[in-house]
């Protein structure tokens, strides 16, 4: 009754080419920015803040970036951990050595720095298909790893293998208290969340999703897969570096490279199959999801009131994700963003069916 | 001389226990185009049971004799595999049938996650040790040839002999009997072994339990040299580099490949290592890997992948 698009009429093409054509979709969004940006920072607690909204915002510009790489042009990459870590090192380094170095440039820096990476990474998968490619891109994870430990250039000949930033500023703004970072993070990630949905309706993103569907078919018609796959994985990790910037800069403080394990890389697939694989709004579900998860799950036992020494806690949660992720994916293998739309489309009849 | 055969032999012992657990991965793969990630925690659970039940057997039976009691835990544990493979078809695989390779991948990965979980939460979360009885002295060999010999460990010896009667025992079985030749069917082509009556539902259990047995073995192996912990799991990463150099498909490529790749790790950390500031060995194999896909994207033996519009 409420959500129903009748009597809309687009009479231009602007108007039909619009993000949002419904107005109540409009609305929608324009609301919850506003309590974004405006109710949460004065209503949450320091904690809600600092554990769960932050986390979830930066994992979700990841997610992101992951989505664009496996959801839109279908190359399976387990290594998004190393090219978060990549931003994060590089704009380390670049704050480090370059004399007044800001903030945001040091961001869109590293965030470069990754895009390179992943380029250079990508190459393969020109020949390398499928899980083939999944595990292929497993190198980019290990060496990392083992990159970011070892040499010591990288972590600026730190004794102790961990880097840290301290006092950040954007545009001469200290984003020092939690609600700052909060609302610095929040303005990264709705530019870029903007930036990928133009990016997958221009013409580049019909090419991804071309290779993806088909590639030999793709390249028929047309479409060089060179330059669709490369420029999927440069715009991927362009993305997932500036999330590692963020999580380094932002959300740690401090860190070292086990901070952009390989757990790190399936947790942020996890988010992307959860959350619904070529899908702006899924990544964004799937974030949700997972950051949510084991915040949860750790209070169970609490509630319930059963008590539970910590490493059969932990052993139960393990146990719990673990079902709850294979239950997810018997029950909506499209993930939530399918499960969205659904209700999306039940809502337009509501509440007569016919 | 000698020392360049020494890693070279070492390496190759750390490759075939590489390739016990790579057989896993391809077995999997082969008969239901599952990527199994789950295969490292396989390892770790079923050498848990392993552990647990050695240990348990005597203080419950009274039953004092090694080898009997190894043997009741090696069977027990191959129950519990069993049973694992056939809820794992039962509960999660049998209700993704026809899904993307994604798909089926992440439900391994959260068979992962159980598995570590409920194996740890089942039989403890402590180092526990395999004892069946593998002596553990080194001996030397060629000492006429080099100067000093050299030095290789009877374990070791221990192990690649039972790896191998392991792969005689898969060749033998996939060779010979009626459920091997359904088994080779089955990976050939679905649809074929479905319409003349190859029951794939069962036969997804039997490759499932295969792969549980072939883990147990890995993880007695591996457990008896390292101890049973919950790094056993992480194994299994080691071994990915092994199945796509081998080909996914391919059960000689997974024995060659986890060859190649133990001499390489162990051959690069000493003569690379010390150029590139040590442990390279964590990615060393990915990047041979890597590079060998580049060249031939279907690995080793692969089928050739021949596209279609």
């Amino acid at each position: 009754m409420l959500y129903r698009e009748n009597g809309q009429f687009k009479t231009t093409y602007r108007a039909d080419q619009q993000i949002f054509p419904i107005l109540q979709d409009r609305i929608a969004i324009v609301g919850l920015l506003a309590v974004a940006f405006v109710a949460v920072p004065l209503v949450a607690s320091d904690y809600a803040l600092r554990a769960i909204l932050i986390p979830f915002l930066i994992l979700s510009l990841a997610a992101l970036g992951l989505n664009i790489l496996v959801g839109y042009c279908g190359q399976i990459s387990l290594g998004t951990g190393a090219f978060m870590a990549v931003g994060a090192y590089a704009a380390y380094n670049f704050m480090v050595r370059i004399e007044g170095m800001q903030l945001l440039a040091a961001m869109i820096l590293g965030g470069l720095t990754s895009t390179l990476v992943g380029v250079l990474f990508g190459i393969p998968s020109l020949r390398i298909k499928g899980l083939y490619l999944a595990v292929a891109t497993l190198a980019a994870q290990f060496f990392a790893d083992w990159a970011f430990l070892r040499v010591p250039f990288f972590t600026n000949y730190s004794s102790s293998g961990s880097v840290s930033v301290a006092s950040l500023t954007v545009l001469g703004i200290s984003v020092e208290s939690t609600s700052r970072k909060y609302l610095f993070c929040l303005a990264v990630v709705c530019v870029f969340a903007l930036l990928a949905k133009n990016l997958v309706r221009s013409h580049l993103g019909r090419e991804w999703m071309a290779i993806r569907d088909m590639d030999v078919a793709a390249e028929v018609i047309g479409i060089r897969p060179v330059y669709a796959k490369l420029t999927a994985f440069a715009v991927s990790s362009f993305f997932v570096g500036v999330a590692g910037v963020l999580w380094g800069f932002v959300y740690l403080g401090s860190w070292e490279p086990a901070a952009f394990s390989i757990d790190r890389s399936f947790q942020l697939l996890f988010m992307v199959i959860i959350g619904g694989l070529g899908s702006i709004m899924g990544s964004f579900f799937g974030a949700a999801f997972i950051v949510l998860l084991p915040l949860f799950l750790n209070r169970v036992p609490a509630l319930l009131g059963i008590p539970m020494s910590v490493s059969a806690a932990s052993h139960l949660e393990f146990m719990i994700f673990g079902a709850l992720i294979v239950f997810f994916l018997i029950v909506e293998p499209h993930g939530l963003a399918r499960l969205w739309s659904t209700g999306k489309e039940k809502l337009r009849l509501w509440p007569f069916p016919h | 001389m000698g020392p360049f055969l020494e890693t070279l032999l070492g390496g190759l012992m750390v490759g075939m226990l590489y390739s016990l657990i790579a057989l896993g991965f391809v077995l999997i793969y082969k008969a239901s185009g599952v990527f199994n990630f789950a295969q490292g925690a396989m390892v770790l659970f079923a050498a848990l049971a392993m552990a647990r039940f050695a240990e348990w057997i005597p203080r419950l039976t009274g039953l004092n004799n090694k080898l009997a009691d190894n043997a009741i835990a090696f069977c027990g544990a191959a129950l519990v595999m069993l049973v694992l493979a056939w809820l794992i078809q039962k509960l999660v695989l049998g209700r993704l049938v026809n899904q993307d390779g994604i798909t089926l991948l992440m439900a391994t990965l959260g068979i992962t996650y159980f598995l570590e979980g409920s194996g740890q939460a089942l039989f403890g979360n402590d180092i526990y040790k395999i004892d069946i009885g593998m002596p553990k002295d080194p001996i030397f060999i060629l000492e006429q040839t080099f100067q000093g010999g050299i030095l290789v460990n009877k374990e070791d010896l221990y192990a690649a002999v039972i790896a191998a009667v392991l792969v005689a025992l898969l060749a033998l079985f996939f060779q010979k009997t009626a459920t091997g030749r359904a088994l080779r069917a089955v990976a050939d082509d679905h649809q074929a072994a479905q319409s003349i009556g190859i029951p794939l539902d069962r036969i997804w259990v039997i490759v499932w339990a295969v792969a549980g047995v072939v883990a147990l073995v890995a993880g007695v192996i591996w457990g008896s040299k390292l101890g049973v912990q919950f790094s056993l799991s992480l194994v299994a990463l080691k071994a990915l580099p092994v199945v796509i150099l081998g080909g996914l498909t391919s059960i000689p490529g997974a024995i060659i490949g986890g060859l190649v790749i133990g001499v390489g790790e162990k051959l690069s950390e000493i003569y690379l290592g010390p150029m590139l500031g040590g442990g390279i060995e964590i990615w060393f194999a990915y990047v041979l890997a890597l590079a060998f896909l580049l060249v031939r994207p279907q690995g080793l033996f692969g089928e050739k992948i021949i596209d279609r519009v």
